[in-house]
């Protein structure tokens, strides 16, 4: 039946080489979504920019390609899938410890694969507490990703012989990378490290955005009970891509632990949950550059005004978030892209970026 | 034969209330069944026990011979049932194209890929032009659905359900809230639904539903009143009287609007 | 009387005390995120600022104890219409996270400011006489304190059980947190009635700011510390229940305390367990609607 339909359609219904434009023209926009663009590469160019511009901060610098993985990691499940979570330092956390305690109590001190390491056991920690969680919604939601973080910052406090508690794992010794970079004074290695990490997770994320499961993510955004009704495994999905996020949050915990040698369970907390979703949200959420952005701004301006005044800087944060709700709810990029329509630029250009975003209506 | 979908002794209650009393129904292959009765009848609790929104608290639900009563919402839609909303339940922030892309990548288990990109399957397009071709949306297929007009986000509704190539189709009030200058073009649309596809529609024009159904059954506080063709129903006193009122056969003339 | 005995009676007794603040504080939030679907988490902030009026008023002005919890919780009240009006309102048809975002923003800055002007040493109240010292009940000694923290929050308890059951106003609340657009039909008006409830409950919540001084001492960070904790009994008790909210600060309340007392150790790891445990099996907590 369904194939009658098709070839009936096709038949009549592209009568003139118009109506065959349109439906070129329209299949031409999904067909080219995912392709590269030129302005891709600013980010990076920018990065590797800093390196050479900024030889004296790069410890800094690998700080903030931490936090870009760690904000990339939230988009996945808060910008793509729409998953609201207060505790996404969990898996952060997780990832930390795998790396800290590897190397402080079982002699793992190979770094790339400790990666690997915090990678599967912060997905696997993602995948159980998610198929509990992840039935649920609002409120009840916010407080069970909430109260399991913090939960895991207890338990680690109960084991302080083990995770060394508040005061944490202090100077922590990691192998050279590959066998052969050292880990010198002004974080080159780092950097680099970091940076390379951060470009292999993006390739793979970007992938997904633009796959049909990260359509179908979207999809689950837009209008869960529709994606219920068209048979869409909403639970299962939403599963997949906590499991997969958590992992890569995990990633960037060790990298964290990696490139400073020490961590503390306050890698566990509230705060870091929260700057992480704020750092999003300033950059702009499901959009995978609003992740770079987003960090790097918020962590430029942290360390610049919290040494002037950190009481002024919280200040300052906060009256940055009521003012992003309020009036840039599609954060920095989106503010960028409003204001690029405004000066009346390409509007086509402005009009698909806004497809691939979905406000909440 | 086997039942495209047949409903058995099917309650449902919240509390104290009884929304659904022991509903018995079936539709053939290529049925065209009208599904009437006043508010609060429990119409779209039914379809939402169908599709299992809802969980019935007793009772059972055959789709194609096979036993649906547990099975979850995504289940039954990927054994062929797929419904529209009295309300739209569209990806407002997506393109129209993309709507419907989204339903075909889920029937076909596509959106289970994360690796290929969503645009390199040029046979899913396709497919998905087809649909809004035969609907005459192609014009709008790159348009956000919230900046369609209502009659246009309609006819999306019908094209997404359509793109899961159904065969049993419920359709709750396709036509609501469009102005009635718009609402022909979809009722063409559902007058002209593949014959293959069992369709069941809750209608309140009685219009429509007397060009539209072989089939009627009138439901009256959750539970089937009478059932029969439409000139049967027609000449039901009792139908009139509890349903279409005091104005009785008048309304059914002047093809009743919002009964 | 044997330990065990003794042990149970102060546990139930601090935990009771305990609950009293928990409820006081989180009641308000509890029935405006029953009315609204509104995640208020700067919630804890307007508790923190009735403390710090406290403050104030006790050390700067020498204002009485009692007057100065009157004041702080009228005052409170009163500028949360504002915040009421003004920026919460835009929000109420917005997402949980933009919600989340704008409170979470409030809370900041009401955090930043409480530093610049009270700095981040944690501060005390000088208490009146009649609240000093410990009662003795034969057995033990209880603080007074804690005493008085009990049979004020029995006496609330029973005023907002008259006032939500029994009064016209009581009744209306409760029908709009039951269906918000079918008391809007009944010509109830929803709007006027949340700015009420908001005001109240925010009062209510610098009244809590206020006894918690005693309890704990009072820091900038109260505001976002001890949010978590009305956010669990809210979503403990489930959204805009009386009894709910008062059932989840018992609960949360005299665990937390027995926690503390037995296995010190473990910090809130109990109370975050039960949480858990609680909204797995009860989504929309002890008396919420699923």
């Amino acid at each position: 039946m369904a194939a009658n339909e098709t070839t009936a359609a096709a038949m009549t219904s592209p009568r003139d080489s118009e109506a065959i434009a349109a439906r070129d023209r329209a299949a031409e926009y999904l067909v080219s979504r995912h392709r590269y663009r030129w302005a891709e590469a600013l980010p990076w160019l920018a990065c590797i920019a800093v390196f050479f511009l900024f030889p004296d901060r790069l410890t800094f610098g690998s700080q903030v390609l931490v936090m870009v993985l760690f904000a990339l990691s939230l988009d996945l499940i808060l910008g793509y899938a729409g998953i609201v979570t207060l505790g996404h330092a969990a898996f952060f956390g997780i990832g930390a410890y795998t790396v800290g305690l590897g190397a402080a109590k079982f002699g793992w001190t190979e770094p790339v694969s400790g990666l690997f390491a915090a990678f599967v056991v912060a997905s696997i920690a993602g995948f159980i507490t998610g198929w509990f969680l992840l039935r649920y919604r609002g409120l009840t939601l916010l407080m069970l990703t909430l109260a399991t973080a913090i939960m895991m910052q207890e338990a680690g406090n109960l084991r302080s012989d083990l995770s060394g508690g508040y005061d944490g794992l202090p100077g922590l010794v990691f192998d050279p990378l590959l066998g052969r970079f050292d880990y010198d004074l002004y974080g080159h290695t780092n950097y680099v490290y970091a940076l390379v990490v951060l470009a292999v997770v993006f390739y793979f994320v970007r992938r997904i955005v633009y796959s049909p499961f990260g359509q179908a993510l979207t999809g689950i955004r837009e209008n869960v009970r529709r994606m219920h009704a068209i048979g869409s495994p909403v639970h299962w999905r939403l599963v997949t891509v906590y499991t997969i996020a958590a992992g890569i949050a995990g990633i960037a915990g060790a990298l964290f632990t990696q490139t400073n040698a020490y961590v503390t369970l306050t890698v566990f907390d509230f705060e870091n949950s929260a700057k992480v979703m704020v750092m999003l949200i300033l950059g702009g959420t499901g959009r995978l550059y609003g992740a770079f952005l987003g960090a790097a701004v918020y962590m430029v301006l942290e360390d610049y005004f919290s040494k002037l005044s950190p009481t002024f800087w919280q200040f300052g944060i906060g009256l940055l978030l009521v003012l992003a709700v309020l009036f840039a709810r599609r954060g920095v990029l989106g503010l960028f892209e409003q204001a690029g329509a405004y000066f009346g630029k390409d509007k086509n250009l402005d009009k698909n970026l806004d497809k691939n975003k979905g406000t909440k209506p | 034969m086997t039942a495209a979908l047949q409903v058995q002794n099917l309650n449902r209650s919240f509390g104290a209330l009884n929304v659904t009393r022991d509903v018995t129904m079936s539709l053939e292959r290529g049925a065209r069944c009208a599904l009437i009765g006043p508010n609060g009848a429990g119409k779209t609790t039914l379809v939402n026990l169908i599709t299992g929104v809802l969980k019935p608290s007793s009772g059972t639900v055959l789709l194609n011979g096979v036993d649906i009563t547990t099975s979850s919402q995504a289940t039954r839609a990927r054994g062929g049932l797929a419904r529209t909303f009295q309300i739209n339940q569209l990806f407002r922030g997506l393109s129209v194209l993309e709507n419907i892309c989204m339903a075909i990548g889920e029937r076909d288990g596509e959106n289970s890929n994360m690796w290929r990109s969503a645009g390199a399957k040029r046979s899913v397009i396709d497919e998905a032009l087809d649909h809004l071709d035969s609907l005459r949306l192609v014009d709008d297929a790159l348009r956000l659905v919230r900046e369609l007009p209502y009659g246009r986000q309609r006819l999306v509704e019908i094209a997404i359900a359509l793109a899961q190539k159904p065969r049993v189709l419920l359709l709750d009030e396709p036509a609501a809230g469009v102005p009635s200058s718009e609402s022909h073009l979809i009722l063409d649309v559902v007058a002209n639904l593949d014959p293959d596809i069992a369709v069941l529609i809750i209608e309140h024009d009685m219009d429509v539903v007397f060009r539209f159904a072989r089939e009627i059954i009138v439901l009256v506080q959750g539970a089937v009143f009478t059932q029969g063709t439409p000139k049967e129903i027609m000449s039901n006193e009792d139908v009139r009287a509890v349903y279409l009122g005091q104005e009785g056969h008048d309304a059914v003339q002047r093809g009743g609007g919002h009964v | 009387m044997p330990q065990f005995a003794i042990i149970a009676v102060s546990i139930l007794f601090d935990g009771l005390a305990y609950a009293m603040f928990l409820f006081i504080t989180s009641v308000g939030l509890s029935v405006t995120m029953g009315l609204m679907g509104f995640v208020n988490l700067a919630h804890g902030a307007f508790a923190m600022a009735g403390g710090y009026i406290v403050v104030s008023l006790t050390r700067n002005l020498g204002i009485g104890f009692a007057p100065s919890l009157a004041i702080a919780a009228v005052v409170v009240g009163a500028v949360s219409v504002i915040f009421e009006r003004g920026l919460y309102r835009r929000l109420y048809k917005a997402t949980d996270l933009e919600q989340v975002l704008l409170t979470i923003g409030l809370a900041f800055m009401a955090i930043a400011t409480a530093t610049y002007l009270y700095g981040p040493i944690p501060k005390s109240v000088p208490l009146p006489t009649w609240l000093q010292g410990d009662i003795s009940l034969g057995f033990r000694a209880f603080p007074t304190y804690r005493a008085f923290l009990i049979v004020l929050g029995i006496v609330l308890i029973s005023v907002l059980w008259y006032a939500f059951e029994k009064t016209n106003i009581g009744a209306k609340i409760r029908a709009a947190v039951d269906n918000r657009r079918m008391a809007e039909s009944v010509g109830i008006n929803v709007d006027l009635l949340f700015t009420l409830t908001f005001a109240l409950g925010s009062g209510l919540a610098a009244l809590g700011g206020g006894l918690a001084i005693q309890l704990f001492g009072l820091s900038p960070s109260f505001a976002v510390l001890y949010l978590v904790l009305f956010l669990i009994v809210v979503a403990v008790g489930g959204l805009g229940s009386l009894k709910g909210t008062l059932l989840a600060a018992l609960v949360i309340g005299v665990i937390d305390t027995g926690g503390k007392y037995l296995y010190a150790e473990a910090g809130g790891f109990f109370i975050y367990a039960i949480t858990v445990i609680v909204l797995l099996i009860k989504p929309a907590g002890f008396y919420g609607r699923e």
